[in-house]
């Protein structure tokens, strides 16, 4: 069975836990197994890189260090930051010695790079050349998606091989499904980030112009690969409306929830009865 | 870095030159960055004129980009990095400046929220090695003192299963907060 | 015996500062071989140049050194004096005491004991030295010019009226280039086909001008005054010499729906077609790629309504020799390809245009009838965004380089909307205006100051198509220091300009040089700015560098001038530093002749008075030879020799130092 590093990131057991549930789901769907990194750290997220550029490069590196020393050469980490945490760190490590020295120093640990690091659209486009099509029933026709990449899954430079601003990464996926994706303006728009709590007016704005967009392009449904952006989407939606910006009624997957749908999974298991703004009724069989 | 100037205190766009790797003196402020930055309208400076000032680099020029609320209105979107014609980073710019600003105690008043938003979470991290909801929302309002926006979430949260009231750690706590030290003791690059 | 006569010149301070041009002069005096040595102040000055020319005659001098600057410099300068004196010029020869020595040393007496040993080194070269006479070489009068826009026509006019005979080759059917395309000009707003047409019609009409449209240089052989070139005529399936002109014929062609390139695919044209009204000539021709005759064999209608039996249907591409003396490349440009923009649309946008779109919907001639209309819906725009520096002064996509015009003509284009869309708003975004050539500046602040036109600084960051149709621009004005979104009807991008498709393999068919951005490459950026570094090619137009059509004219005088320069005489001079091969000791290896860098040396066949070859060996082509010596490097027999700098100079100068 293939063996797959597994770095779930904070939010995953947290507001992110569906994008867990669906993402473990579809593992063993494919045959995969997910292996979770033993005493994982918080990669720092958005505050380290803020505050302090030793602690934004130790936190990721000690992950690497230790998914290294548990014989993983691939790591999945679904939460679109954590991964661009990770892999940027990865990728910095591999061009200066000097800095990869300074990290051993600060955390006591060896890292040889040589850890491959895989996002969500990745790792699904991985799970599907590996059998998962196949077992896909893309029972989901018809249905109009916007497939959204947010900030973190279009750009960085050495970190996404997707074209930056027309990126085509959840395509398969979403066709894999029966869906269609639409052509949307919105695609790498922020949504506002982890200003959540600290600058929520922000947020509102921001998320409510992505799900105007979507709405405007006739989707009926916006996927997104990353538990902010979920987070802001999903979660403010209410807020969105109570505050007299729109009249929103757009459901928010994961992209494993939605392919996890094609798959035949129940839609509990994958998490789908967790979210704020109802997703159940994107089951097949449902109104 | 002209050779000219290699022996004396390192100018502000040098410093972040070593930082981020992006020469800031090329930047011939075009204003892409500005036309792209979703937050720019909350910024008391336009991201190009943080550009500006960091060219300019003197001590009041300093001043000004440390006491911004700009820099502490960015979200760390890349659109700007990514757009840049120039090819260089504001984003890392701004998280240079930030960093600066923060060990320097100079973050501006009207930007509380954000400050104690990222220290709730680092503070978090130090001592359990995770980031958890419940703890980091107590933790940041009790820091703000804003106590009653969001509150109607966090039981929709938790009737979600979304917000453990048993946050999980590390097994190797003292090694976190050995590392935060080492990190505290690097001092401004 | 040798009677050397060396002179040291102190060239006012800048040798005398550091070398003791007296005391060089005296040593060089006691060298064997030297019969004179003296110093004076200036040695190019007319008293320096007699100071040669009189010992030359009376002290009978068979070699003279000149200490001073770089030959560079006053080499030309001093052979002619020589020569004025009765002494071969190449028996005269520069010790560089300037250059070489007194500008790169202090210590005046380590300068001066070096400026004796260049002199000396210089001496024994001299003694070597043997008498070299001009190479001539015959010169065909003829020029042709490839390209038939405003620069190809300008420098054909100019040569044609100068007495010689000119051959316009121009790949499309009609003359014109992008300038017929163009509704005005800047700054005078003048219409840019009624001053061009004019000089379309000479051209075709002038007695000393061959135009041969519709065609393409295929192969360039020889060298300057002799150059011999394949042009392929392509197929028109219509016979110039029946055809009148009269339109019957794209009247009646059912194949309506093709993207017209004069257009910029904003209207259509038939398959049988002129590229405009006003082609000249104003004969069409068939696009067989998507002519149901040519391709399906059915249809036919041109053929049955043809007055005189114009169309062949059975025409076929025809290759031409044709020999010519010089060349002139006025190539011309295009514009950049926007798709690679992302964030402009990726070319997919139909209502986000580029300038020449913009200039045919603003031609009374053009696929709207000069009204400016949306693309996508046909409504008039009543906001109109321009955008400066697409792809241009950009390293991340795009050309790092300034594309020179688009300031001039976005202000146009703004200034031409504004006077065509009353109460229209025009914006342009824009880093920096560059309006520096003559009324330019006027021209910018009248359209912002008179015609309303807003301009703001600051780049543009993204453009996308809402729901309802509106262009959504994301700009910047960072001298308010804020974003700045504007809600428009139509964007225009001023692409940056590049070289046309095919330049680059042109180039390496007359083998002239072009830069990291396909831009032919002049023999010097200042003072050489219409020649190539290939003898006989010369330059007019934006195929060089982008350029407005002041500029373009200009220098396609310029590189007729030249031309004429060149035919000015039956024969051309050429420096006699050629490369010699002996071949007596010749193997014929063919080592030189791979190695030569300008293809002057070819095969050679010696053969007896019959006819019957006795052996092949290297020969060097006089007229082509620049003089490298990379031959006599390679060959492996020792049989080729640098006139001027022969293996035995050489040597002596190096041994002379030891």
């Amino acid at each position: 069975m293939t063996l797959i590093g597994y770095y779930p990131g904070c939010s995953l057991h947290g507001t992110g836990r569906e994008l867990d549930q669906s993402i473990r789901a579809l593992s063993e769907v494919a045959g995969v197994e997910l292996k979770e990194i033993e005493d994982w750290n918080c990669c720092g997220a958005t505050a380290a890189h803020c505050l302090s550029h030793d602690l934004a490069v130790a936190l990721p590196y000690r992950c690497l260090a230790l998914a290294e020393q548990q014989g993983m050469k691939e790591v999945l980490a679904p939460c679109a930051a954590c991964f661009s945490r990770l892999k940027g760190t990865a990728v910095r490590l591999e061009r200066s010695a000097e800095l990869m020295a300074r990290m051993k120093e600060l955390t006591g640990h060896d890292f040889h790079g040589g850890v491959k690091l895989l996002n969500i659209i990745e790792y699904i486009n991985f799970l599907l050349a590996h059998g998962l099509k196949e077992k896909l029933n893309p029972a989901l026709t018809g249905l109009k998606v916007a497939p959204y990449y947010g900030c973190l899954l279009a750009r960085g430079e050495d970190v996404i091989t997707d074209n930056a601003e027309h990126p085509t990464g959840m395509e398969a996926a979403i066709r894999a499904t029966g869906a269609e994706p639409v052509e949307w303006n919105f695609a790498v728009e922020c949504c506002g980030g982890g200003f959540s709590m600290s600058k929520t007016e922000a947020v509102l704005d921001l998320s409510h112009a992505i799900l105007a967009d979507a709405e405007a392009a006739g989707a009926q449904l916006i996927v997104a690969g990353c538990p902010m952006c979920h987070s802001n989407l999903d979660m403010r939606q209410q807020t969105i409306n109570a505050a007299g910006m729109g009249n929103h009624d757009l459901p928010i997957l994961y992209l494993s929830e939605l392919v996890g749908l094609a798959a035949g999974l129940d839609p509990a298991r994958l998490g789908l009865d967790r979210h704020f703004v109802d997703a159940m009724r994107l089951a097949p069989g449902r109104a | 870095m002209t050779k000219a100037h290699e022996s004396h205190e390192p100018t502000l766009a040098e410093k972040l030159h070593k930082a981020t790797g992006a020469n800031v003196v090329e930047c011939y402020q075009c204003g892409k960055c500005t036309a792209g930055c979703p937050m720019a309208r909350f910024m008391d400076l336009a991201p190009s004129q943080v550009m500006r000032l960091v060219q300019i680099g003197d001590a009041a020029a300093l001043a000004k980009l440390l006491t911004s609320t700009a820099i502490w209105s960015c979200a760390g979107c890349l659109t700007c990095t990514e757009r840049c014609p120039k090819k260089l980073d504001p984003a890392a710019v701004m998280d240079g400046l930030r960093e600066m600003s923060y060990r320097r105690g100079m973050v501006s008043a009207r930007q509380k929220k954000v400050l104690a938003f990222h220290r709730a979470f680092l503070k978090l991290v130090e001592h359990t090695g995770r980031m958890s909801e419940m703890p980091l929302t107590g933790l940041y309002k009790m820091t703000t003192g804003d106590f009653f926006s969001d509150v109607t979430l966090a039981p929709a949260m938790m009737l979600r299963g979304k917000l453990p009231l048993v946050p999980k750690t590390v097994r190797h706590r003292k090694e976190m907060r050995r590392l935060f030290a080492a990190c505290r003791q690097g001092g401004e690059r | 015996m040798a009677r050397v006569g060396v002179f040291i010149c102190h060239c006012g301070e800048n040798i005398g500062r550091s070398v003791d041009c007296a005391a060089v002069a005296a040593a060089a005096a006691k060298m064997p071989g030297v019969v004179v040595g003296v110093d004076y102040k200036y040695m190019c000055s007319d008293p320096g140049q007699q100071m040669i020319k009189q010992a030359i005659q009376e002290k009978k001098l068979t070699g003279v050194i000149v200490g001073a600057c770089s030959p560079r410099m006053h080499e030309t300068t001093f052979r002619r004096a020589a020569a004025e004196a009765g002494l071969n010029p190449y028996l005269l020869e520069m010790a560089n005491l300037r250059e070489h020595c007194s500008w790169v040393h202090q210590d005046r007496e380590a300068a001066t004991a070096k400026a004796i040993d260049l002199v000396r080194v210089m001496v024994e070269k001299v003694k070597r030295n043997r008498r070299l006479f001009p190479i001539r070489v015959p010169v065909e009068p003829t020029a042709l010019v490839i390209g038939g826009g405003i620069a190809g026509i300008q420098a054909a006019l100019d040569i044609a009226n100068g007495g010689k005979k000119v051959i316009l080759v121009e790949k499309s059917p009609s003359l014109g280039g992008h300038m017929a395309r163009l509704s005005e000009t800047f700054p005078t707003l003048d219409c840019s086909q009624c001053i061009l047409t004019p000089r379309m019609v000479e051209a075709a009409s002038h007695p000393n001008i061959t135009l041969m449209t519709y065609c393409e240089v295929e192969a360039v052989e020889g060298f300057v005054g002799n150059f011999d070139v394949t042009v392929r005529k392509k197929a028109r399936f219509v016979d110039p010499t029946k055809c009148t002109g009269c339109g019957s014929c794209y009247q009646k062609c059912p194949a309506k729906k093709i993207p017209s390139e004069f257009d910029a695919r904003l209207g259509n044209r038939t398959a049988i077609y002129t590229p405009f009204p006003q082609a000249v000539p104003n004969k069409p021709v068939i696009d067989a790629e998507h002519c149901i005759m040519l391709t399906k064999g059915k249809c036919g209608a041109c053929a049955k309504v043809c007055p005189r039996g114009a169309i062949n249907y059975k025409d076929q591409d025809e290759h031409v020799k044709i020999k010519v003396g010089a060349i002139v490349l006025a190539t011309g440009f295009e514009l950049w390809d926007h798709s690679a923009y992302g964030e402009y649309g990726a070319g997919r946008l139909k209502d986000v245009i580029d300038g020449f779109q913009f200039e045919r919907l603003a031609s009374a001639s053009g696929p709207t009838g000069g009204e400016i209309r949306r693309p996508s819906d046909g409504t008039a725009p009543q906001t109109v965004v321009f955008i400066k520096c697409c792809g241009s002064r950009d390293e991340k996509i795009g050309k790092s380089y300034c594309s020179k015009i688009c300031c001039m003509y976005i202000a146009k284009h703004a200034m031409l909307y504004k006077h065509k869309v009353h109460g229209g708003r025009a914006v342009v975004f824009y880093m920096d205006i560059r309006a520096a050539g003559k009324g330019y500046d006027e021209f910018v602040r009248r359209a912002i100051e008179e015609d309303g036109v807003e301009y703001v600084r600051g780049r543009v960051s993204r453009v996308y198509r809402r729901a309802d149709g509106k262009l959504i621009v994301r700009g910047a004005d960072t001298l308010a220091g804020q974003p700045v979104t504007i809600e428009a009807d139509m964007v225009v991008l001023a692409d940056a300009i590049v070289p046309r498709q095919g330049a680059e393999s042109l180039a390496q068919m007359l083998g002239v040089a072009y830069d990291t951005n396909g831009f032919y490459s002049e023999a010097h950026p200042k003072l050489r700015p219409v020649e190539t570094a290939t003898a006989g090619v010369f330059l007019a137009g934006a195929c060089q560098a982008p350029k407005d059509i002041p500029d373009t004219v200009a220098q396609a005088g310029a590189a007729a001038a030249k031309v004429l320069g060149l035919f000015a005489n039956p024969e051309l001079e050429r420096e006699p530093v050629v490369a010699r091969v002996n071949q007596v000791t010749c193997v014929h290896c063919r080592a030189c002749i791979n190695a030569c860098p300008y293809h002057a040396i070819e095969d050679f066949d010696i053969t007896d008075s019959k006819g019957n070859v006795l052996r092949t060996v290297a020969r060097v082509n006089e007229g082509l030879c620049q003089g490298c010596g990379t031959c006599v490097a390679v060959c492996r027999s020792n049989s080729i020799d640098l006139d001027g700098f022969t293996d035995e100079q050489i040597y002596a100068e190096i041994e002379t130092l030891e």
